[in-house]
Order: structure tokens, then C-alpha cells, then sequence
């Protein structure tokens, strides 16, 4: 198809000075020796050979060193998902430690102190470690390979990101295990955050982690963004992208677009602590409120953040199990952005109970119902392709049933929650409890495992068990019902969130025996997940290269794939390249394998627009993630951590940015 | 089928079990206007979700029995383009038009029922300032005349069928007002001042609790509310606006003077004795109420002794201290205690 080649490129501005211009044609000479030295694929290169070049060019250096200082999209992605599931174990044993203790009214199992520790843990950990790093790691390690290219964009960005998100919560779960974990709630509302009510260091440890995963968070929404708008393959039109990429370009906008604001409480409230400013203190001019429209302002924008990725990966799975493209692609696409978009407008309905005027509450009752016609369309469309289709009940598709069953039940209840008088009775209740595990369990969590088994063979080469993962769903399914659906009742029957014990006599003592039952039912069973998974990475059946029929591009390649994801970049003529093309895809040439290069295309059209040079492995990146880690740390305990702190911070960035040649590259990698 | 055994195994039981109690502290106690409205405004609510949750459930189990296939027939169908499928397009068009309308629905029964509460708070007939504290609530019914002014703790006596302005301030962190059977909450916020309304619909004893995060004893902060007929409501104001009665017993002289000039004058008042700080809980009829220690225990004797003696042990991290009284000074504290009715 498409060759993409260098052409000579002599318009240099400018004459040069007879003097000079003899170094110049010297120097062009030998650039035009050096370029007839450079290996590119093509006919000429193409199989084993090229594999094996590319290799050479690709692989990392072995050991340690090599180990930290990769840069590659794939082992990152891998480690995020990893380290996220393992944050879930964490956040899920604290919720079964919770749920023991509310078992039973005035139950002595675990005293208010240490209660008060564990919900806050729970919520920052499920959040803020597991939520949304867990579908950034999944995007990180699909997207390049679901968009037919070599590498992320930014990949030392990329790396320096998970190191960023690993250090925040080695910090949250180091304080925890000394006994200082955070005790103020996920939402740490001030003034009981603030330096008055919260003495000691637990309110600084949380904002630190939260500053940790912002700066993680925001990387990788840049890498994101960068890498769908660039890096598609060729012909891969916007109007043509799948829809998970789709919603993680969606999520990574609303990542740029809310994290400040987080991004700024969290650095107000360190500063109230730290230095005294008193921003948030209603006695010194300061206004308590202002924190909770700055978090919400974030805050409500999560949800989506966690949920978007999450419709992306049902489409994906109702794509491929349905043998259908997702009805209505431009809906699916339009109900994802317009998400996105009015997201931003509903914080208000988490501070019904403020005493805000009521008016204007009327203005977020309506923008909060209104976001369920976006997601009602999307629900159609999986549906109506379902009712056209002919499904097929693997695994991942049961999931997608799970989470329709589930999800749309927490949806509703969001709406029941956006109305104004409903919410002053419901709100910090049970019942709230109950709405949003509906939705961040049944509607990010199923589809998570969905995902998970799904692309588990592209990533690790084999198949998870099918009846362990069968058992593993309707364990999860009904466990999730029993321990989440009585909390409906427990709220409408008195029960206020964040306490750590109840009397007796209330009528809550069935419900919450019931949530302790369902919760270890839950958890039961995602430990049957990993240990389905860590059994399947010996014993799973060898997958190759696209085991259910998918029409993907990530399909287009060996399972696991190779470090180069593909021999040849692949050219998309249409929605669903895969079942569209019957053996090979057809594919640009061109790229070099001498040097690290990928193919840059044009935002819209996906044409082929520029070769890009791809980092090599760095250590930079860790030394940079370790340099601003200390600042971070040390500042909860001197301002002047700041000022000394940013020394050792910006030599990293200038060593890490430090432009690596200066003589002229033997081509220009504009074509 | 799924659901209908999630519906039998979960909801039933819950269902008998939510009938079985006096609703106490429930959202189904109906005993004020707002909880009323509340109550009407929420079955409408579940009847629309239940009604559109059916429509999709159907639309899912029509989509999984219409055509599912076995495992081997797993092959792209090519052909029909269902994307254009008139029939799908105008469904999915109906779709959207049926949430909007269902939504519109809705927001406006929300509006009007926000309107309707926002309309009761313009008449009331009393007023009662309730402040925060970690982790007891603070009362004080205002009155015309300053001798009527009256000041006391953790139980709220209210006049039933009689408007009463309740206001809301904060010493120090953010609570909530909650009191699920009169109807929604309101915050109390530092620095800011919040009221609600609130029209007592029948007699009875309604407990309450802080409903917003407020640190270690947040789910210890509770408050006995008592709705009762309005001669009864003046007698009990009548006689909470008595002075402390003088100790009658030598034990509770004992108890007098220990309290009064020990340590627990420093939080405590007791109205007519020198025991006059702000910083806990006003205690002139302490033994009167109905709960000790912010609706955590129920006021009894052995309660007393217990939450006297170590009240860290019984609510740690409380603000009360434990002081490690002698055996006599307990005694005589409770005997004291016990006659201020």
C-alpha cells in the first residue's frame, strides 16, 4: 500500500557563506551515506528477518536496570493492572474487616478509631489506587495495540506515571500499616481535616497520596490523548475508532479537566496545615464550604472517569460476542462525550444538604437526571445489538448481562438521589452506600472482570478457565446483590453512613447480616478470580493470536504480542478491519528497524503524517518520580522540603530532558 | 429468574423486618409534613424506575432468547446492516423521547414537592437554635422574653402540629440534622447559618443522629426527640426552665459539691449552682431525659455509673475524660445526679 519514504530535504534558509558551504555539501555527502545505511521494512524486509531486527531494536537490555527502565507500553500497562488489583485486594479486605464489625449491633470488634481508619482507607484505596488506575492500566497496555501502533505516546511520560501512582500508595498503605493511615474519610471534608480537628500527620498523608495520583493521573491522560489522536494506524478515521478508544479519549479530556481542581484543594489543604492560610477556616475569613465544591468539582467527575472506560469495554465485549458492530456507533459516541461533558455540572447534588439556596438546586436536579439520557441510549444500543446479534455466552458476555442487570438499578437510584427532596432523606445513608456500589461495582467492576478475562489471553497468550470463570461470575453476581441490596433498606431504615456501630432495636441488624454474608460471598469470589488467573498463566489453553473472533486491530498480532505489537503497521479501511479483510490486513512499510520509530497520522483522517522517533529505555523517569516523591513526603513535614526538595527535582527533569544529539539526524522524519 | 430470587432471598425478609419496628429512626415513619411529602414523592419515584427497569430488563431477556447460538456457530454474519434497520432507528428514537419524558416527569414532581417544603418554612411558631459539637448536640429554645430562654442537651421536645423553626450553626466541624421520621437533614456548618422546618404530624419518640462525617464518635452522636401535645410541651418547658433542685440527701450533698467545684464544672452547667461552663452538655435535668451521652445509652442508673466512671471505655475518644473517681465520689456523683430531674 502506502510506501511512506523520506524525500531529500534541501530548502535550508538561508545561503550559506562560501566558507561554509563547503562544510555543508561535506556534511550533506556524508548524510546521504549515512541514510543508505538505514533499514526499513518492506518487501525486501519482510518475516522472520524483519521480527528479528525488530527485536534487536525493541527489546529492552535485560536485568534490573533494564527491568526499571522500560519504557515500553505493554509492561507498564501490565504493572499498573497488576498493582491496581492488588490495591482492590487491599480496599476489598478492608471492607470485609468493616463488615465483620458491622455484623452485629454494638459490635466491640474494631473501636471507632481504628473503624474510622478503615472506611477512609477503603475509599481512597477503591478510588483513587484501584479505580482509575486500573483502566488507565488497561488502556496503556490495549490502546497502542487496538490502534495499530508501535508504542504509546510519551512512553518515559508513561512509565514515570505508574512510578508516580505506585509511590502514593506505597505512602497511604506505609502510613496504614504504622497506624497513621488518613481518618477523615475519602472526601475529607474540612474544618474536621483541617489543622484543628485532625492534629498529627493522618489528614497530610492523604492529601499527599492524592497529590501522588494527580500528577500520576494527568500523565497518563496526556499519554492518552496524545497517543489516540496521533498515533492511529493509517485510514483509522475518527468516525472508524473503536469505542473503548473513544471513551478513554473521553475520560483522559475529563482527567485535564477536573484533576486540577483536586489538584488545588488538596495543595490548599496541605498549605491550611502546613503554613496556616486558612483558606478553609470559616473563623479567619475562610469558607468551610469552598472544599467541597472544589472536591465534588473533581469528585462527581470521577464517577464518569470510572465509568466511561468501563462502557468501552462493554462495547467491546458486545461486539465481539454478538458478531455485530455496536448498533448506532455514532450514538454510543455521541452518549460518551456528551457523558463527559455533563459531568461537570452535577457537583452541587452531593451538597443538597448544605443550605445552598434552593433554587439553584432545582438547576442540578435537572443536570443530574439528565445524564441518565446519555447512558439510557447506550444501554439501547448494547441491547438492541444483543436483540440483533446472536449472542454468545462466554464469560465476558455474562458479564455484560451482570452489569445491565446491576447497573441500570444503580442508575435509577441516582436518579431517585438527584432529586432534592429525596436526597435530603437519602443522602449520607446506607441508601447512598448502596447506589453508587451499583454503580461503581455493577456498572466499572463487571465489565472490569469482563475485560480482564477477555483480553487475558492477548496479554498473557493463554485462556482463563471457562467454568471457573463461570462459577467465578454468578458468585460475584449474587454476592454483589445480597451484600449491596439490603443496604437499600438499612438506609431508609436510619442507618447514616461512616459509623462503626448501630443499636439494636433499629430493625437494621437482617440487612447488615446480610451485607456481612454477600460481602464475603464477593469476596470469595475474586479470589477465585486470581487464582483463576495465576493457574491459567501455566495450564490455560494456548490461546493464538485472536481466540474469540474479535475485529479488532490488538487481535491482529501474536498473543502475548511481540515488543514491536506489529511487524507492519496495519492500514484500516473500515469499523471492523478484522472481519472485514479475510486473511491478511494490508499494511504501510517504511517504518525503520534499525532505529525505535512509529508512525504518526493525522487527528482526523488517520493520514500518514510523520515518522516519530521512540525513546529508549531511561532511568530518568524513576530518578524523576523518586526526586518529586521526596518533595512530596518531606513536605508534610517542613515547607522547606519545598524549597530544597525542587533542587534534586529539577536535575532529574533536565537530565531526563537533556537533548540527546545535536549533529544533524541523517533524514529529516518529515515526509 | 435471576432477579426473582434475588427478590425473594433479599427482599422479603427485609420487608417483614422493616414492618416489625415502630420506626423509631426510619425514613417510613411519615410523623411530620416534610417526611410525608417525602414518602409520596418517593413511590411515585420507584413506580417511573421500576417501570422503565422492567422495560429494559424485557428488552435483555428478549435480546438473550431471540437468537442465542451455541459456541460453534461462532461466524460473522454478514449482510444486513442493522444500523440502518428503520425499525431499530425509531425505536431507539422513542427510547430517548420515553427517559426524557419519564425524566421531565420527574424533575417537576421534584420541583413541586421542593417548592411545597420551602413553603411550610415561612409560619412557624417556634424557635429552636441547635449547634454541633463533637459529640452532643446543643439546644436552646429561644423565647420573647429572656426568662423563658431555655437551654439544654441532646433531647428536643416538640410541639406537635406547631411549625418550628429549627436553626442550625456549628462549633466546630460539620454535623448533620437528621431525624429520619420528621423528615430530611440540613448541615450544621461552621461559619454558616442553616434553619429547617419542621411540622410535627403525630405524638411519639423519634430518634435522630448526626448524619455528616464528624470525626471519631460520629456514630455516637445521636438525639432523642420527643413530639408531643402541646399543653404537655409547656409543661415541659416550664419545668425545664427550674433551677437544679437543691440535693436532699447527705450522698448527694456529697455529689453536689464535687460536682459543682471539681472537675466537672469545667465543661458542665447546672442551672442555680455555681457550675456554669459551655463546653459539654447543659445538665440542670439531666436525669429528666430520656438518654445519656448523646442517645447512646439509655438513661438509667447503672448507665449513669458506667458513662460517669469511664466514659472513654464506653465512647472512646469522647471528650469527656475519664477521671478516675474514687468509689465514694462516684456514688455520691450519681446520687447526685439522679435528682435532677
Amino acid at each position: 500500500m502506502t510506501d511512506v519514504r523520506a524525500g531529500d530535504f534541501e530548502g535550508v534558509a538561508g545561503r550559506p557563506a562560501p566558507s561554509e558551504r563547503e562544510r555543508v555539501e561535506a556534511e550533506n555527502r556524508r548524510l546521504a551515506e549515512e541514510r543508505k545505511k538505514i533499514v526499513r521494512d518492506g518487501p525486501k524486509l519482510k518475516g522472520e528477518k524483519l521480527a528479528a531486527r525488530l527485536d534487536a531494536t525493541w527489546r529492552r537490555p535485560p536485568g534490573i536496570i533494564g527491568w526499571l527502565a522500560t519504557v515500553d507500553h505493554k509492561e507498564i500497562g501490565r504493572r499498573y493492572i497488576v498493582t491496581a488489583l492488588l490495591f482492590l485486594a487491599l480496599g476489598g479486605v478492608l471492607a470485609l474487616a468493616m463488615r465483620l464489625q458491622l455484623a452485629r449491633p454494638d459490635n466491640n470488634l474494631i473501636g471507632a478509631d481504628r473503624y474510622n481508619q478503615l472506611f477512609t482507607m477503603h475509599g481512597s484505596t477503591m478510588m483513587f489506587l484501584f479505580a482509575v488506575p486500573v483502566m488507565e492500566g488497561v488502556a496503556v497496555y490495549i490502546i497502542p495495540l487496538m490502534l495499530g501502533t508501535r508504542s504509546t505516546a510519551f512512553p518515559r511520560l508513561n512509565a514515570f506515571s505508574y512510578f508516580m501512582y505506585l509511590f502514593g500508595g506505597l505512602l497511604l498503605w506505609g502510613a496504614f500499616v504504622l497506624n497513621i493511615g488518613p481518618d477523615i474519610g475519602w472526601f475529607a471534608y474540612t474544618p474536621l481535616s483541617g489543622p484543628q480537628f485532625s492534629p498529627g500527620k493522618r489528614a497530610d498523608i492523604w492529601a499527599q497520596m492524592i497529590t501522588f495520583t494527580e500528577v500520576s493521573a494527568l500523565a497518563a491522560a496526556v499519554v492518552l490523548v496524545c497517543t489516540i489522536l496521533k498515533t492511529r494506524a493509517p485510514g483509522m478515521t475518527l468516525a472508524r475508532m473503536p469505542l473503548f478508544a473513544w471513551a478513554m479519549l473521553v475520560v483522559a479530556v475529563m482527567i485535564i479537566f477536573s484533576m486540577p481542581s483536586v489538584a488545588l484543594a488538596s495543595s490548599m489543604l496541605i498549605s491550611d496545615r502546613l503554613i496556616g492560610t486558612n483558606f478553609f477556616n470559616a473563623y479567619e475569613h475562610g469558607d468551610a464550604l469552598l472544599w467541597q465544591h472544589l472536591f465534588w468539582f473533581f469528585g462527581h467527575p470521577e464517577v464518569y472517569i470510572i465509568f466511561l472506560p468501563a462502557t468501552g469495554f462493554v462495547s467491546v465485549i458486545v461486539e465481539t460476542f454478538c458478531r455485530r458492530p455496536v448498533f448506532a456507533h455514532a450514538v454510543v459516541v455521541l452518549a460518551l462525550i456528551s457523558t463527559g461533558i455533563l459531568a461537570f455540572g452535577l457537583w452541587v447534588h452531593h451538597m443538597f444538604a448544605t443550605g445552598l439556596p434552593r433554587v439553584g438546586y432545582s438547576f442540578y436536579t435537572a443536570a443530574s437526571m439528565s445524564v441518565s439520557i446519555p447512558t439510557g441510549l447506550q444501554i439501547f444500543c448494547w441491547l438492541a445489538t444483543m436483540w440483533d446479534g446472536r449472542p454468545r455466552f462466554e464469560v465476558p458476555m455474562l458479564y455484560v448481562v451482570g452489569f445491565i442487570i446491576t447497573f441500570v438499578i444503580g442508575g435509577l437510584t441516582g436518579v431517585m438521589v438527584a432529586a432534592v427532596p429525596l436526597d435530603l432523606q437519602l443522602h449520607d445513608t446506607y441508601f447512598v452506600v448502596a447506589h453508587f456500589h451499583y454503580v461503581l461495582i455493577g456498572g466499572a467492576v463487571f465489565p472490569l472482570l469482563g475485560i480482564l478475562t477477555y483480553w487475558y489471553p492477548k496479554i498473557t497468550g493463554r485462556m482463563m478457565d471457562d467454568t471457573l470463570g463461570k462459577i467465578g461470575f454468578w458468585m460475584v453476581f449474587l454476592g454483589f446483590q445480597l451484600a449491596f441490596f439490603p443496604m437499600h433498606w438499612s438506609g431508609m431504615l436510619g442507618m447514616p453512613r461512616r459509623v462503626y456501630t448501630y443499636p439494636a432495636g433499629l430493625g437494621l441488624e437482617l440487612p447488615n447480616l446480610l451485607s456481612t454474608i454477600g460481602a464475603f460471598v464477593v469476596a470469595l469470589a475474586v479470589g477465585l478470580f486470581v487464582v483463576n488467573g495465576l493457574v491459567s498463566l501455566y495450564r490455560g489453553r494456548i490461546a493464538g493470536p485472536n481466540p474469540w473472533g474479535a475485529a479488532s486491530l490488538e487481535w491482529a498480532t501474536s498473543s502475548p504480542p511481540p515488543v514491536y505489537n506489529f511487524a507492519h503497521i496495519p492500514v484500516v479501511e473500515s469499523n471492523t478491519p478484522l472481519w472485514d479483510n479475510d486473511g491478511e490486513l494490508p499494511v504501510v512499510t517504511g517504518l525503520r528497524v534499525d532505529e525505535k520509530e512509529m508512525l504518526l497520522t493525522t487527528v482526523v483522517a488517520a493520514t500518514p503524517d510523520l515518522r516519530e522517533p521512540v525513546p529508549e529505555p531511561s532511568l530518568w523517569p524513576l530518578i524523576s518520580a523518586i526526586a518529586v516523591g521526596v518533595v512530596f513526603i518531606s513536605s508534610i513535614f517542613s515547607p522547606w522540603a519545598i524549597a530544597v526538595g525542587l533542587v534534586p527535582c529539577g536535575i532529574a527533569l533536565t537530565a531526563w530532558f537533556w537533548p540527546k544529539e545535536l549533529k544533524r539526524h541523517p533524514e529529516p522524519v518529515i515526509d | 429468574m435471576i432477579f426473582q430470587a434475588r427478590v425473594r432471598a433479599a427482599v422479603l425478609p427485609l420487608l417483614l423486618s422493616a414492618c416489625s419496628y415502630q420506626h423509631y429512626q426510619s425514613d417510613f415513619g411519615g410523623a411530620a409534613v416534610a417526611d410525608r411529602q417525602f414518602l409520596t414523592l418517593f413511590w411515585i419515584f420507584i413506580g417511573v424506575c421500576a417501570f422503565m427497569y422492567a422495560l429494559v430488563i424485557a428488552f435483555l431477556i428478549a435480546g438473550i432468547a431471540r437468537r442465542s447460538r451455541k459456541a460453534e456457530a461462532n461466524v460473522v454474519e454478514t449482510g444486513r446492516h442493522h444500523q440502518s434497520d428503520p425499525l431499530m432507528r425509531s425505536t431507539l428514537i422513542g427510547w430517548a423521547a420515553l427517559i426524557g419524558v419519564g425524566l421531565a416527569a420527574l424533575a417537576i414532581a421534584s420541583f413541586v414537592a421542593d417548592r411545597s417544603m420551602a413553603k411550610a418554612a415561612t409560619n412557624e411558631k417556634l424557635a429552636v437554635t441547635v449547634t454541633g459539637n463533637q459529640w452532643w448536640w446543643d439546644i436552646v429554645y429561644s423565647s420573647d422574653q429572656p426568662s423563658k430562654m431555655l437551654h439544654t442537651a441532646n433531647e428536643l421536645h416538640l410541639p406537635v402540629g406547631v411549625p418550628t423553626r429549627i436553626y442550625l450553626n456549628s462549633n466546630d466541624v460539620i454535623h448533620s440534622f437528621w431525624v429520619p421520621s420528621l423528615g430530611g437533614k440540613q448541615d450544621l456548618i461552621p461559619g454558616r447559618n442553616n434553619a429547617i422546618t419542621v411540622v410535627p404530624k403525630t405524638t411519639g419518640i423519634f430518634r435522630g443522629q448526626c448524619a455528616e462525617f464528624c470525626g471519631t464518635q460520629h456514630a455516637h452522636m445521636a438525639l432523642v426527640v420527643v413530639v408531643e401535645s402541646y399543653p404537655d410541651f409547656i409543661k415541659w418547658w416550664d419545668g425545664q426552665l427550674q433551677p437544679a433542685p437543691a440535693p436532699a440527701t447527705p450522698v448527694a450533698l456529697a455529689g453536689y459539691k464535687y460536682v459543682t467545684t471539681g472537675p466537672c464544672s469545667a465543661c458542665h452547667s447546672i442551672g442555680g449552682t455555681p457550675a456554669s461552663a459551655t463546653v459539654g452538655p447543659d445538665l440542670t435535668h439531666l436525669a429528666s431525659r430520656k438518654s445519656i451521652a448523646a442517645g447512646m445509652l439509655p438513661m438509667s442508673k447503672g448507665n449513669l455509673y458506667g458513662w460517669v466512671e469511664d466514659p472513654q471505655s464506653l465512647k472512646p475518644g469522647s471528650k469527656m475524660p475519664t477521671i478516675g473517681l474514687e468509689p465514694d465520689q462516684l456514688h455520691a456523683v450519681v446520687a447526685y445526679l439522679e435528682t435532677l430531674k
